[in-house]
């Protein structure tokens, strides 16, 4: 099995590691990197727990090896927080709408809904609907993570009411 | 004064720590540790022939492998049956590892210890087992029939066999003026956590301890049980449940096979072995629930009053019996739901089957008795040509009934006897907020739609005992500590438990640290189940707050001079008419010192010049600090109750399902915190929801699995789950101080029910099992219309 | 569930991916986005012993619009045809398909190509290529081949590409004048596997009359299964309800579904005549104006 140094930028900070060939971008960045908001919930890509922006694009880091991302710039989960360390607009929405139960779909949400709302600022309420859709949750329901969308998508950032 | 926290929707750190990415759950600790990882029975029942380690055992990077024949001790022994009954006539539980016969997918044969998990799986995968299939038995008939055993010894497959009647219920229908029979069923599904289960243990050979981190709800009796296994003294086991990413009733099984072996492992190597579960694992390998098939006789009058209900039920039991007979248990106490039923006699049987074991799952045997008693009540509407919600309203126990008694011997072990509620108004709420009444109306302005409305009621025993404790602690900085034995997987207990502290003592619930499921910190708790927390936890919060409040008057007012009952705790301060000591000083105050270790702890010293000579600085019977203990203990469980309705619209060609609105009226006594409330009805509901239409565990005949993954076993996305209205509607439980009920479980309970009703209604199909797929009820259509 | 252990290639340049796989032979497997490849690797159900990663080859990115084809490179995401407007005015149905593919995460990894090769039957991309009548170019060491849809699709999750030979683009053939199309599809859930997908595809003579209809149909076969619909349809007004219906039983009498867990034989086959009906009707209105 063929071993590789890569090259990782995560969340704004040049990362070189050595990997196997085989070692999933979840584990990277979990168990060699120890950005464990990265959160493995099946492995086969359907619930959407390990979602990280690759180059700004939503993908499923457990259907990545990490050598072939080898250059590329990932955002996880703590790279979505506010410039000052607080918590970003995305990760306040989701605690003001309750959106937050357990805790271990929250990071795939965070990453995702950040996505969304650079591609879909205004959203509807069934556009904020498919920005969530992509990731299972079984506590919530949904719905306060729908208006957890809605909210952070608001003129004033979700900054006020 | 302070506003009450209490009733307000306020947010918890934990979102906060989540939100940040901040959480810290099992597989994010113990990064050294080697890893863990199993052969599983790829059969339903087996005899195991040979197992061949030989290219297994040259894989660089293996630590240890283990088979039964390795183990040592109380591993060597089968697994508890943690809740014996009587009626459980044959528990059969099994072994951490199989020995001679595997008898459900996913049973762990092998255990592997590597470096890493991919190098563990790369053993596992040269790992050769030999194995005998025997015939598995697989479904409710297969077991009833009983052609083949899935225990040697068991006849009929039957571990258990139940009844209970209030009345005289077959003669009741006898003599009923109408009577009808029904036979019902609904099928496998489960809890489905986010985060799968897993296990790390950390032996200390110097300390010569063990401590134990498990995604569990059940920390403290997961410590006894370690140590009763390992022979251990409980002194020296530590187990903790970290942020755990759900539960919903599988983390509560303990001891899992692998929550004994990772353990025992960990022991036997010296050193940290973690065991993380993957989703395959999970399916196949974790507990199942809901699979139930009813014979229902009943008899009622012309008004629809029913006069005597006979249920006879089998339910699935799976494999092995450590859960005891609980979840039919409940199905049977519970099934009577809101209503008043002449004579009840209900009979169960719970049949092993080779497949994984079944345990509750959020609702515990609930859904299915809401699903049995609701269609009933649908049957006889039909029957009668009446309104469906008209014939629920006839049969509820009215409020002047309360407290009421169904003559049932609850779960708990003691009467089921509902303390108050009001379910009429309930389903007047529901009825109105869900337009039931219009509906008709609505049908005409959409001719082209198929549109159905549904409605199903519940109650759910909740907050049950033996007991919860706390321990409130206020340091020498005025910051609130709140410790229970409790676990939490995401229902708010941080948030829930610091806005009782704070009210209690008067400062804001950001003051508040909430600890949970650290058996270091508190070692009692019973665990996290059967919407029990708020109710038995929030009230130990509330009894051991009151304590330190008492005890921080008094403090307080021998400082001021002034009789406590002229002090109140506000803004985090005691306060007199005109003066205030902060409950920071008091907390100095409240522990009489020989060090000082900083400027405040100064004022406590023996030097200080308050202490009076002539006492001894600490009061007989009185404990240092602003520091207490207290335990609740609930005579018996609480009920809460509620009424939804659905509405569905289905394609009149696809037969595809789709919820339009969905109403929910409750009664969870009061309300701790709406928001959380809310979030634990909306999320039961999206349950629910995927129990009605998308989930189901499918096995072969042959005992294989054949819903392995989560494409195939399908949870509802945010796509699936609509909009829920939800209503509250408050009568406080005379059973507790804080006059709360819980609520954790009861979203999911009537769900299947009022969907199927639902469904009946747009299609003029009478249904009578769920889950129900498109190409089910276009089957039914086909059926129907031939 | 982690995948077994592999060698990993990067080859720089189409030349030296197509010598690398031509040296690995059997044991190699390329690997695109690997939104299919991945879950069964980790799964086990495949271990290939080498993977050619080719999603540094940016020769093999991007949509060149042709002039009667859009042709998708291999290293095209699906996103980035969901984004391109030019494929959404060009080429409607390609455009309908893409956003039932999975969920947005997926998409932006997965690649159309790489969904060509993988084949399975109830993939809306093989279903909408054969529906246009495009076509895959191979390429090995050895040299290349263009491959029309029809015949590149040999099974469930089987395609012709040959040992050594690299799936480098496919053409999407840009309907003809007046010819619309339409896809439909039924899912357990949206984003899940399709229990039934339909690409209609038809063209209207200049007085509103079908000239030519086809209906393709995905997950009721082992590929995409094409029937042509235009003896029943020739001649007929656009709308005309009946003859839609017709024609959908016509098509759905060719078909041999299976069972699975979600659905029976039986519903399949309702549904791919249902969704023919509904296709082929919204495809002839939106034929009047194209």
């Amino acid at each position: 099995m063929s071993e590789h140094e890569i090259e990782l930028s995560v969340n704004g900070r040049r990362q070189v590691v050595r990997v196997p060939a085989r070692r999933l971008l979840s584990d990277c960045l979990r168990h060699d990197l120890a950005f464990t908001s990265t959160h493995v919930g099946c492995e086969q890509g359907t619930c959407g727990a390990c979602t990280v922006l690759v180059d700004g694009a939503p993908m499923r880091s457990c259907l990545l090896p990490a050598v072939t991302v080898d250059g590329c710039e990932i955002t996880t989960a703590e790279g979505c927080r506010a410039p000052d360390g607080g918590l970003g607009r995305v990760q306040r929405a989701l605690v003001r709408c309750q959106g937050v139960q357990c805790g271990f779909c929250t990071p795939g949400m965070v990453v995702s809904i950040v996505a969304f709302l650079r591609e879909c600022p205004r959203p509807s309420p069934e556009q904020a609907r498919d920005a969530v859709a992509g990731v299972l949750c079984r506590c919530t329901g949904y719905q306060d993570l729908v208006a957890a969308v809605l909210h952070a998508a608001r003129p004033d950032g979700g900054a006020s009411g | 004064m302070t506003a009450p926290h209490v009733g307000r929707p306020v947010t918890g750190a934990a979102a906060e720590r989540f939100a940040a990415g901040t959480g810290r759950f099992l597989d994010d600790l113990g990064s050294g540790a080697a890893a863990a990882a199993f052969v599983r029975s790829p059969h339903g029942h087996a005899r195991v022939l040979r197992i061949d380690l030989a290219d297994a055992e040259r894989v660089p990077g293996l630590i240890a492998v283990f088979t039964y024949r390795d183990l040592t001790g109380g591993a060597r022994e089968p697994l508890p049956v943690l809740i014996p009954h009587p009626s459980l006539h044959s528990p059969r539980t099994g072994l951490p590892l199989a020995d001679d016969v595997v008898r459900h997918v996913g049973e762990p044969v092998v255990m592997v210890v590597a470096v890493d998990r991919y190098v563990a799986e790369d053993v596992c995968r040269l790992i050769r087992v030999d194995y005998e299939p025997l015939p598995a038995v697989i479904g409710i008939p297969a077991a009833r029939r009983a052609d083949h055993l899935v225990h040697p010894g068991v006849a009929g497959n039957v571990a258990a066999r139940m009844m209970q009647e209030n009345g005289d219920a077959r003669a009741a229908v006898a003599a009923a003026p109408h009577r009808l029979t029904l036979r019902l069923g609904v099928e496998r599904s489960a809890a489905m956590p986010m985060e799968c289960r897993g296990v790390y243990a950390r032996p200390d050979r110097d300390d010569r301890s063990l401590r134990v981190y498990s995604a569990t709800q059940a920390a403290a009796s997961l410590r006894f049980a370690l140590a009763a296994i390992l022979d251990l003294p409980a002194d020296r086991v530590e187990v903790v449940a970290p942020d755990v990413g759900g539960g919903f009733g599988v983390k509560l099984v303990h001891p899992w096979p692998e929550e004994v072996l990772v353990p025992w492992a960990a022991l036997r190597l010296g050193r940290e072995v973690k065991w993380v579960e993957d989703r395959a694992e999970h399916i196949a390998a974790a507990s199942h629930e809901r699979g139930q098939q009813h014979e229902v006789e009943v008899g009622f009058d012309g008004d629809g009053q029913v006069r005597g209900l006979v249920v006879s039920f089998w339910h699935d039991t799976g494999a092995y019996t450590p859960y005891g007979i609980i979840v039919p248990l409940v199905t049977s106490t519970q099934l009577p739901g809101p209503y008043r039923l002449g004579a009840y006699r209900v009979e169960f049987r719970s049949l092993y089957t080779n497949t994984a074991i079944v345990t509750p799952y959020r609702g515990a045997g609930r859904p299915q008795g809401a699903f049995v008693m609701e269609r009933t009540l649908d049957a006889i509407a039909r029957f009668l040509g009446a309104d469906r919600a008209e014939v629920r309203r006839r049969n509820m126990i009215r409020p002047s009934e309360m407290p009421y008694d169904q003559g049932l011997t609850f779960q708990d072990g003691r009467p089921l006897v509902y303390d108050s509620g009001d379910y009429p108004a309930l389903l007047d709420t529901a009825l109105t907020r869900s337009g039931w009444h219009d509906f008709a109306t609505r049908r005409e302005r959409e001719p082209d739609k198929r549109l159905g409305i549904g409605i199903a009621c519940y109650v759910e025993g909740t907050g049950m005992g033996p007991y919860e404790g706390a321990r409130v602690q206020v340091d020498t900085g005025g910051h609130v500590t709140v410790t229970v034995g409790l676990t939490t997987q995401g229902q708010g207990h941080g948030t829930v438990f610091a806005q009782i502290a704070a009210d209690e003592l008067g400062v804001a619930p950001r003051d508040v640290t909430v600890v949970c499921g650290d058996t270091r910190r508190f070692p009692y708790a019973a665990g996290t189940f059967a919407s029990r927390s708020a109710v038995v936890g929030g009230n130990a919060v509330a009894l051991a707050a009151r304590k330190v409040r008492d005890k921080a008057l008094r403090v307080a007012a021998r400082a001021l001079d002034v009789p406590p009952d002229e002090l109140s705790l506000a803004d985090g301060a005691v306060v007199a008419n005109d003066r205030a000591i902060p409950l920071a000083t008091v907390a100095v105050l409240a522990n009489p010192l020989r060090y000082a270790f900083d400027h405040r702890t100064r004022q406590a010293t023996q030097f200080a010049p308050d202490a009076d000579p002539d006492q001894p600085p600490l009061d007989a019977d009185d404990a240092p600090g602003l520091d207490a203990t207290a335990f609740f203990s609930p005579i018996r469980s609480t009920v809460s109750a509620g009424v939804h309705v659905a509405v569905v619209e289905i394609d009149p060609d696809t037969a595809e399902i789709a919820l339009r609105n969905y109403v929910v009226v409750h009664d969870c006594g009061r309300p701790i915190n709406p928001a959380v409330v809310e979030g634990q009805i909306r999320g039961g509901v999206a349950q629910g929801i995927g129990g009605a239409l998308y989930e189901r565990i499918a096995y072969g005949d042959d005992g294989r699995l054949r819903t392995g993954s989560l494409a195939d076993l399908l949870l509802p996305t945010a796509h699936d789950v609509p909009e829920i209205t939800i209503d509250h509607l408050v009568t406080p439980s005379p059973l507790n101080p804080l006059g709360v009920k819980g609520v954790g479980e009861g979203g999911v309970v009537p769900v299947m029910a009022a969907i199927a009703s639902a469904v009946e209604d747009a299609e003029g199909i009478v249904l009578d099992r769920m889950p129900i797929t498109p190409a089910e009820l276009w089957e039914l259509r086909q059926k129907h219309r031939g | 569930m982690k995948p077994a252990p592999f060698d990993y290639h990067r080859p720089r340049s189409l030349e030296e991916a197509l010598v690398t796989l031509d040296r690995l032979g059997t044991t190699g497997t390329v690997m695109a986005g690997g939104q299919s490849l991945v879950p069964l690797m980790n799964r086990r159900e495949v271990s290939p012993a080498n993977i050619v990663d080719i999603n540094f080859l940016v020769e093999l990115s991007g949509i060149t619009h042709e002039d009667r084809a859009v042709r998708v490179g291999a290293l095209v995401r699906h996103a980035e045809l969901e984004r391109d407007a030019a494929v959404r005015r060009r080429n409607p149905l390609l455009a309908e398909a893409v956003p039932h593919i999975a969920h947005a995460a997926i998409r932006s990894r997965g690649t159309t190509v790489g969904s060509l090769v993988h084949a399975d039957p109830t993939a809306e991309m093989p279903a909408v290529l054969v529906a246009l009548g495009g076509s895959v170019e191979l390429r090995s060491a050895a040299g290349g081949r263009t491959v029309p849809a029809t015949e590149f699709f040999l099974g469930a999750n089987r395609c012709c590409a040959a040992v050594g030979e690299l799936a480098v683009a496919a053409s999407f053939p840009v309907p003809p004048p007046r010819t619309g199309t339409a896809w439909l599809e039924v899912a357990r859930q949206r984003g899940g596997r399709a229990v039934c997908g339909v690409a209609a595809v038809v063209t209207l003579d200049t007085g509103r009359r079908v000239e030519r209809a086809t209906a393709t149909y995905a997950g009721v076969g082992a590929t995409p299964v094409l029937v042509d619909l235009t003896e029943v349809m020739t001649g007929t007004r656009f709308d005309d309800l009946a003859r839609w219906r017709a024609a959908a039983d016509e098509g759905g009498s060719a078909l041999a579904p299976a069972d699975d867990l979600h659905a029976s034989a039986g519903y399949r086959r309702h549904l791919a005549r249902v969704l023919a009906e509904r296709a082929g009707r919204l495809a002839a209105i939106r034929a009047t104006g194209a």
